[in-house]
């Protein structure tokens, strides 16, 4: 879709008394603050849980115990699993959302701005509770980020209401930043704006929004059950009490498996964008893309007992959950043959945000592959709760989802500050961070098959080099990220003036705008071409 | 479509029907807890065995197999008590009745209440192990030093699927003192 107005640029500063410092942040309705807001959080949360990374491949640098205590080890894991996915991943993509979405359907803002306001401020607050237990007596949940009862119930530390608590605040800033986004793009996109015109990627955060909608309140339920369990006495999944705690992990997992959709179909959406800019091409099938999109959350609702391959399901049960699972590599090979097909033939270059972007379509393979493997139930067996489960979902989440947060940052950087970055350093962000990403992942995949536990602060001997391999490589990713905050802030504070529209293959509205994208855009909505 | 104008009211609609959505999921996730009693009920995919007395119901006993029926027990945290089966396995025939015996001893100084919860494994075979008469139907208050033997009568049904031979039984026993003084 294109546009032909450039009317939408005009500036409404003057309408409103702007509030200056602390207070524009803390007060602000609008999209983008809210935006920068969410994005400057999640990577405050990167550095977080990835420091909590550090001391965990500290500790695992050599076999035995060295630096922590096993207790503490569990604290590390658990909490570096949860602001990863909660604080890290997440408010990214809703960063990118509330940024991209209104600038893309052509509206001038989110629908329910306050709401907006209150969806992001209230997260800093959750966090603090998180993060706060590890300075309390109690210690830090230690249960693992899937907090499996009886882990999470009769064995806590005490630091289960923290934990919950914290949750519950997450969901509710999801669920509302959800809602938000499903108003918005519902019932504000510029006329002429149909669905199946929509950019790809506010395709795949609608879908997400739903997937949000649908399965945060599950895990509010789930975290109220061992809540009341742990200090009311109830008997959810006591089986003292008739309960039963296999139950808990049916429950958790009908949360978690839609939710590491929810964790990768933006990214999905962003490399959509992507890849066809720097192709020079069209997107090889923009409706199969969308329709892989919705199977993948439909079938995400169907899958979740193959987490569970090893507690004793029915033969049947088994198989149902493994076909499912396989099921899915159809509508997501759809995806990457899609990205495949646009590079092919194209005029590609390789900026920045294509770097990434092929990088994510190659590594995101692998993990799809080796979740895969992990689907086949007989295998499983060997797989579960091995390192192998741990390479595979950093491969998703780290090269997947957290590369396309790079990409897409990369990508629209110049839109939000005005300002073209260092490409030579973020050249070496990209080079640094795909050698040590793969030193730090892919021989995981070696010490799961040769039967390396999760979750556990020592080893035994035989997997000393590959581990002292992995921590390395853990460090340099870890210190790579530097770079791209040394990146981000040189672009904010100077830089060569960025056109309106810098990458010459782009499409869509946000490019119609100025750069940087002025505080209020598409007060009047543009007019959408027909092609 | 979406030409003219939005307004608060279309708004206020579509966040309505957006928080039907939630409240009906956050109760959804509640209802699982019944829904998967009654599943487990009727596939036996938890292996949680008949809680009240079945009667013996002769269908002929089946001489042409043997099933082993084995007997663990697992003490629940800071119950302090002996819990143990007196016999380890007991061979039987599809439809015989058999009684075993279990002791328990109070070693704590002070009375206690204590409650078996029993699991069959395989989880398939649950739904085909049948308790004529069973200590874990009834709360087992013992005094300080008390001690008991406690009977298990049981068959096991006929149309146990062909493929297993071995019914592991395991009991749980749970200190649930607190919970009776609370009532």
């Amino acid at each position: 879709m294109t546009t032909d107005t450039l009317e939408n640029t005009e500036h409404h500063e003057e309408h409103h008394a702007q509030p200056s410092g602390i207070k524009r942040w803390l007060y602000t309705t609008n999209h983008k603050d809210i935006g920068t807001l969410y994005l400057w959080f999640s990577f405050i949360m990167l550095l977080v849980g990835g420091g909590l990374a550090m001391i965990i491949r500290a500790e695992l640098f050599q076999p035995g115990l060295q630096i922590v205590e096993p207790d503490f080890f569990n604290q590390l894991t658990t909490t570096h699993g949860l602001i990863m996915v909660f604080g890290a991943i997440m408010p990214a993509f809703t960063g990118f959302a509330n940024w991209m979405i209104p600038m893309m359907i052509g509206a001038p803002d989110m629908a329910l701005p306050r709401m907006n306001n209150w969806s992001f401020w209230i997260l800093p607050f959750a966090f603090s509770i998180l993060i706060g237990s590890f300075f309390m007596e109690s210690g830090a949940p230690n249960f693992g980020w899937t907090f499996y009862a009886p882990l999470s119930t009769t064995y806590s530390n005490g630091s289960t209401a923290f934990f919950v608590f914290a949750v519950h605040i997450m969901g509710i800033s999801s669920i509302m930043g959800a809602i938000n986004v499903i108003v918005t793009i519902m019932n504000m996109r510029a006329p002429g704006m149909t669905y199946m015109k929509m950019p790809l990627f506010v395709w795949t955060f609608f879908i997400t929004a739903y997937l949000l909608i649908a399965v945060m309140p599950v895990l509010a339920g789930v975290v109220t059950m061992v809540l009341t369990d742990t200090y009311f006495g109830t008997s959810f999944f006591n089986a003292a009490g008739g309960g039963d705690p296999v139950m808990f992990q049916h429950i958790f997992w009908f949360f978690g498996h839609p939710e590491v959709y929810i964790m990768i179909l933006p990214a999905f959406g962003i490399v959509s964008t992507i890849i066809p800019a720097f192709a020079r091409k069209k997107l090889f099938g923009y409706s199969s893309m969308v329709y892989a999109t919705a199977s993948i959350a439909l079938l995400s609702f169907i899958v979740w007992a193959h987490h569970m391959f090893t507690t004793g399901m029915p033969l049947f049960g088994e198989l149902f959950f493994m076909y499912c699972t396989m099921l899915i590599a159809v509508p997501t090979g759809v995806k990457v043959f899609n990205w495949v097909a646009t590079m092919w033939r194209g005029s590609m270059s390789f900026e920045i945000p294509m770097l990434f972007s092929i990088a994510f379509v190659i590594l995101f393979t692998i993990g799809g592959f080796s979740g895969l493997m992990l689907a086949l139930t007989p295998v499983d067996f060997q797989y579960h709760d091995t390192y192998f489960v741990v390479a595979h979902f950093h491969y998703v989440l780290v090269t997947g989802s957290l590369f396309s947060i790079f990409a897409g940052t990369y990508y629209w950087l110049p839109k939000w500050t005005g300002h073209m970055y260092n490409q030579t350093l973020a050249q070496w962000h990209f080079w640094c961070s795909i050698i040590s990403v793969n030193l730090l992942f892919f021989p995981m995949h070696f010490l799961g098959l040769a039967g390396m536990p999760r979750r556990i602060p020592d080893y035994a001997l035989q997997f000393a080099d590959f581990n002292k391999w992995v921590s390395i490589g853990g460090f340099a990713f870890g210190l790579s990220q530097l770079l791209f905050l040394a990146v981000v802030i040189k672009c904010i504070r100077s830089g060569e003036k960025a056109a309106d529209k810098p990458w010459d293959g782009a499409e869509g509205l946000e490019w119609t705008v100025a750069s940087p994208a002025p505080y209020h855009t598409f007060s009047t909505p543009p007019a959408i071409k027909d092609e | 479509m979406t030409s003219d104008k939005p307004t608060p009211q279309s708004h206020t609609t579509t966040v309505k029907k957006l928080m039907f959505v939630v409240v009906g999921m956050f109760a959804f996730g509640f209802a699982l807890v019944p829904l998967y009693d009654v599943f487990c009920d009727i596939t036996g995919l938890n292996g949680k065995t008949n809680d009240e007395a079945v009667a013996y119901t002769a269908d002929g006993i089946d001489t042409s197999r043997t099933v082993t029926v084995q007997f663990i027990t697992h003490n629940a945290k800071q119950i302090p008590w002996k819990f143990k089966p007196l016999i380890q396995q007991i061979k039987v025939h599809p439809g015989e009745q058999k009684v075993v015996k279990f002791y328990a001893k109070n070693q704590a100084t002070q009375a206690i209440v204590g409650q078996a919860v029993p699991s069959v494994s395989p989880g398939i075979a649950a739904g085909y192990f049948q308790k004529i008469e069973c200590f874990c139907f009834e709360r087992q208050p013992l005094q300080a030093d008390e001690e008991v033997e406690m009977a298990l009568q049981f068959y096991v049904d006929v149309d146990l699927p062909k493929d297993i031979s071995t019914l592991t039984l395991s009991y749980t026993l749970y200190d649930i003192s607190e919970k009776i003084a609370s009532l």
